[in-house]
């Protein structure tokens, strides 16, 4: 997450003065599900890659490569669009994943 | 004294010394709406766009929220904007009030005061401009057609001012001083938009080189921050408030603060009034100095930011003070100027009363405001507002 700024420092008039700022807007924090891959299912569609709103899946050279979970928000979108016969990405529930 | 330089003497209603100054001005966007008693005021300045002797770029728009709105989008889009309204046309404004402060665009507006129905009035009361009180406006009243002309030029030096950028109402009491022809001095046109100068946005939506977003979403991580900053702008507006009111006093003579006291040196008991209630409260301060009773008053020319220290000071060696208020806030200990002076007061033992008058256009006779007075030098406490003019 990066520091949150005082209101000193921020812009006046809650003006964005450039582009690219939701990069640094971590909306992971949003998610109450994970979506979690399965590289032996995977044909690398990549339709995941196309239709995330939040740009969270990282893809290399027309191959899935894995989510950026500074910004997935867990909306489940990946998962419904990998094609049903695939089925590479479930949703789990983010408790799953706490210690 | 002022250096002397071009000035004529006009004979005008309020809505037309506005009107005057908004030409001298000759902003690049007014948006416009009629409603009574505001309509006259944009009337005038429509003739000026229609004749030619502005550049404004003129919107007749189908309600007060699109005025303000294309106020809004015209002042994002780095440009001068103006409008003006009253009572249920700044209602109807409400929404886009906050955003205009939010946004810290600095639009200047008349609103010419009316009482809020219902019943249906369309006389004065001040109970509108109060409805905005918390929106993040500066608010200066005036107490008559030539205050009304002065604080509208005063207003966008204010409003445009970089620690500033708030958006700022001047407002005149409508019928009585919006529709009341009165002698004042105009600035000569030159002299007037030199004094003003040119508008430099800070930011604009419309420049290629520096694209930005404006109007923005800020979730509750940034929210709050954003309400601080706007808090420093109306910090930062009394020293500007001054020096503003300081260069127009070198050119033109005529003094403006937040505060003007009335034989307020020995006074004994004082009333605090604003807008054109202060001009009947001084004659009757000079009725009774004649008489030898030592009454002083305090007319409050800027509501937003409240000149909280100034007030206390200038009050501190009464013996008691009325605030007459001309809106009334139901349930409440008084009305909302009232409230504030009492606040000031906080922690002298001086009794501050509360008097509601003038609600829906009622007049206020100097017998009412002698009434306030003799309860003052009587000691008559009373911890309830009272009322000025009401039948019972
Ligand atoms: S869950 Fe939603 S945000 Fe996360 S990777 Fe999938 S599509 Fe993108
Ligand atoms: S949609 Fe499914 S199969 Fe296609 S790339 Fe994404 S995870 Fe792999």
């Amino acid at each position: 997450m990066s520091k949150l700024k005082g209101w000193k420092d921020i812009p006046i008039g809650a003006i964005v003065p450039h582009g690219g700022t939701a990069f640094d807007y971590e909306t992971g924090s949003w998610r109450s599900f994970r979506p979690v891959h399965d590289r032996d299912k995977c044909i690398d569609c990549l339709d995941c890659w196309f239709c995330c709103p939040d740009n969270a899946i990282l893809a290399e050279e027309g191959k899935f490569k894995g989510f950026d979970m500074m910004h997935c928000k867990g909306c489940g979108i990946c998962a419904k669009v990998c094609p049903p016969k695939v089925g590479a990405i479930t949703m789990k529930p983010e408790s799953d994943f706490r210690e | 004294m002022a250096k002397r330089l071009s000035t004529k003497r006009l004979a005008l209603t309020g809505n037309e010394a506005v009107a005057e100054a908004f030409k001298q001005v000759n902003p690049d966007v007014a948006a416009v709406f009629p409603i009574t008693p505001q309509t006259e005021l944009m009337h005038k300045f429509a003739e000026y766009v229609n004749d030619g002797k502005v550049d404004t770029e003129l919107i007749a728009v189908e309600s007060e929220h699109s005025a303000m709105s294309a106020a809004v989008g015209a002042a994002a889009g780095g440009v001068r904007a103006i409008t003006a309204t009253s009572a249920n046309g700044l209602a109807l404004m409400w929404e886009i009030l906050y955003i205009a402060a939010g946004m810290r665009l600095p639009i200047v507006m008349a609103l010419v005061n009316r009482s809020l129905g219902g019943p249906l009035n369309i006389h004065c009361d001040h109970g509108d401009a109060m409805g905005a009180r918390d929106a993040g406006w500066i608010h200066i009243y005036s107490e008559n057609t030539q205050e009304a002309y002065d604080n509208t030029l005063q207003a966008f030096r204010i409003a445009e001012h970089r620690e500033v950028m708030l958006p700022t109402m001047i407002t005149l009491d409508g019928f009585i001083i919006s529709h009341t022809t009165e002698v004042l001095e105009i600035l000569d046109d030159e002299t007037a938009k030199s004094f003003v100068g040119e508008y430099k946005p800070l930011t604009s939506l419309l420049n290629p080189d520096q694209p930005v977003t404006m109007g923005s979403l800020a979730l509750p991580d940034y929210y709050f921050e954003h309400k601080r900053q706007l808090v420093e702008g109306m910090y930062n507006a009394p020293r500007v408030i001054e020096q503003v009111a300081k260069e127009y006093y070198e050119l033109t003579g005529r003094q403006y603060g937040f505060l003007e006291n009335y034989r307020m040196e020995d006074a004994e008991a004082a009333i605090v009034v604003m807008g054109s209630a202060a001009g009947t409260t001084k004659e009757v301060v000079d009725s009774l100095r004649d008489r030898g009773v030592k009454a002083g008053m305090i007319k409050l020319r800027v509501f937003r930011p409240f000149p909280h220290e100034q007030l206390a000071n200038a009050l501190s060696h009464l013996n008691s003070v009325a605030v007459l208020d001309r809106c009334i806030s139901y349930g409440a200990q008084g009305g909302p100027v009232f409230g504030e002076v009492r606040s000031a007061m906080y922690g002298k033992t001086i009794p501050v009363h509360s008097y509601i008058y003038g609600l829906g256009g009622r007049d206020l006779t100097p017998h009412m405001v002698e009434s306030a007075y003799n309860d003052l030098f009587e000691g008559k406490s009373d911890p309830r507002m009272r009322y000025l003019g009401l039948r019972e």
